[in-house]
């Protein structure tokens, strides 16, 4: 009972539905996200606007997980400490995730909170899953 | 009016479903039986303390200082990646959250269309192309996922693991994706560290008999029976999986497609993922960018009534413990055997508001899902969690 008394007091929306977009191995293990589409988000975003969040996100993890000369120097660099670099340095991966965090940040607020849409960052389900919560549109008056 | 009510702050890995152990606050990672691992690390320690007690003086004066020097440095390293690879993250994927579970539910179900009654429901399983090689995702009915490819279940840890490579008893943890690196350079420094002392008790033992006579020797110095009976063993195993595992890491494989043979090239079935180069497939294992873990141990479990979003922290990577394993422990099955699909599930997949694109329920109302649904759930059971939807 306090919950949903406390709930209507914030008048905080209901969900609806979430959307997972899956991930996209086609290119191997690399975290990647699939650009598909998913219909139920059809009335409230338009495409290009995910393929473009998608898109971002995919290049965003591809740099963080590039095998290239600053990997290997930040590995082999690594080794010869024992590792014990990381304790005070932050890795490459982790400089990428926090770009990730804010980037997802932005867009919820510019884009997908405006239209009654979050999208949850993908670290916080294993990168597994992109989940798109779908709010209850109450101004407009009708839910899904 | 609402009573006054004092939480104690709880961090997310004291609800973390799985077998696994946490010490300092989620800091560290480890598997429940830890028996075998303080066996390795007495060991090590052990035959290192002879090694400084009884040779050392010796070489020191009668060879070189840099000799007990070189050897510290060398245990030093081990015993930091023996305690890396023993209490980091081995990169396990956290399991499906209920509304995750059920949309992954409705998909299967929508892919297998009507199953007649009796009939068993087709394997889970999905398809996917890489690299030219069409590679098999399975359904883990504990975790509720479909695994990324090169993911294993671990039955000993109770979790699924990122390019699981086999679970180390020695160590106390499992090998996957996250401390492979690690768990590679300690069978190395360990085989190195073994062959050091080895060769010196037996340079020892050489040059005091010369001085002194071989009985007296080794009355002065019992240590070095017990060091060389050590080494000795030790260095067929650990250098024999040294090498193991760097003809994997050169295929770019696990021990687990090893084992089952994945890639052994029946059915021109060939290794999706090497890069058909043995230095680039060495730099991407050992050299690769070093993956954070997704399970955030540390991070607060969120109020029951607090917003959905909670702030990403980054878990910490564990305490640069030395690590050393010893992988001659016989490797223990990963294969996690799938239970009968649950038919509540499906049932009461159907009551959640999780939506399918194909066909929506031509019904009315799904009751919507409780507002907030906690972000590292600790419910695995997707029935329990499902059946609790309150209608509003």
């Amino acid at each position: 009972m306090a919950e949903t008394h406390s709930l209507q007091d914030f008048q905080r929306p209901a969900v609806s539905s979430k959307v997972f977009i899956q991930r996209d191995y086609s290119s191997g293990t690399i975290c990647k996200f699939q650009t598909k589409f998913p219909s139920e988000l059809e009335s409230r975003l338009d495409k290009q606007q995910f393929e473009e969040t998608i898109q971002t996100l995919n290049n965003l993890y591809a740099e963080a997980e590039k095998l290239g000369g600053s990997s290997y120097l930040e590995g082999c660099l690594a080794c010869l400490t024992a590792y014990t670099v990381f304790l005070c340095m932050e890795t490459h991966y982790e400089k990428v995730l926090k770009k990730i965090a804010r980037y997802i940040r932005d867009q919820n607020e510019k884009i997908y909170a405006p239209r009654g849409l979050l999208l949850t960052d993908p670290i916080e389900r294993g990168l597994r899953v992109v989940e798109i919560t779908i709010f209850e549109d109450r101004n407009i008056g009708s839910a899904r | 009016m609402s009573a006054v009510m004092i939480t104690r702050k709880v961090r997310k890995w004291e609800r973390l479903p799985g077998k696994n152990t946490f010490c300092c606050d989620g800091r560290v990672m480890m598997a429940r039986q830890k028996g075998v691992f303080y066996l390795t690390m007495f060991l090590i320690m052990g035959t290192c303390s002879l090694f400084f007690a009884f040779e050392c003086p010796y070489l020191a004066v009668h060879l070189s200082p840099a000799i007990p020097v070189f050897a510290v440095l060398l245990f030093l390293f081990v015993m930091a990646m023996l305690l890396r690879t023993s209490f980091s993250d081995p990169g396990v994927l956290p399991r499906a959250l209920p509304e995750e579970a059920a949309f992954i539910e409705m998909e299967i179900e929508a892919a297998n269309g009507n199953v007649p009654a009796g009939q068993r429901p087709p394997p889970r399983i999905r398809n996917v192309q890489i690299n030219n090689q069409i590679v098999k995702l399975k359904y883990c009915y504990t975790c509720k996922i479909f695994r990324p490819p090169r993911a294993s279940h671990c039955s000993i840890c109770d979790n699924c693991v990122d390019r699981f490579d086999h679970h180390c008893p020695w160590v106390g943890n499992c090998v996957g994706k996250r401390n492979y690196r690690y768990f590679y350079l300690f069978t190395l420094s360990l085989s190195l560290l073994t062959i050091y002392i080895f060769a010196f008790d037996i340079v020892h033992v050489v040059m005091r008999s010369v001085d002194k006579g071989f009985l007296n020797t080794l009355q002065e110095t019992p240590g070095t029976v017990l060091e060389v009976l050590v080494c000795f063993f030790t260095l067929w195993s650990v250098v024999g999986l040294t090498g193991f595992h760097t003809y994997l890491i050169s295929l770019n494989q696990t021990t687990n497609e090893d084992i089952k043979g994945s890639w052994s090239g029946k059915n021109r079935v060939q290794n999706p993922y090497s890069h058909k180069n043995i230095i680039k497939n060495c730099c991407e294992v050992l050299c690769g960018p070093a993956y954070p873990s997704v399970l955030d141990r540390r991070g607060l479990m969120p109020e029951d009534s607090s917003s959905a979003l909670t702030s990403f922290a980054p878990s910490s990577t564990s305490i640069p413990a030395p690590q050393t394993t010893k992988t001659t422990a016989p490797l223990i099955p990963n294969e996690h055997t799938p239970d009968d699909a649950k038919p509540n599930i499906a049932a009461s997949a159907e009551k959640t508001s999780s939506h399918k694109a194909k066909s929506p329920p031509p019904k009315e109302e799904q009751p919507p899902l409780p507002t907030v649904p906690p972000l590292a759930s600790p419910e695995t059971d997707a029935e329990t969690s499902i059946s609790k939807d309150k209608m509003y």
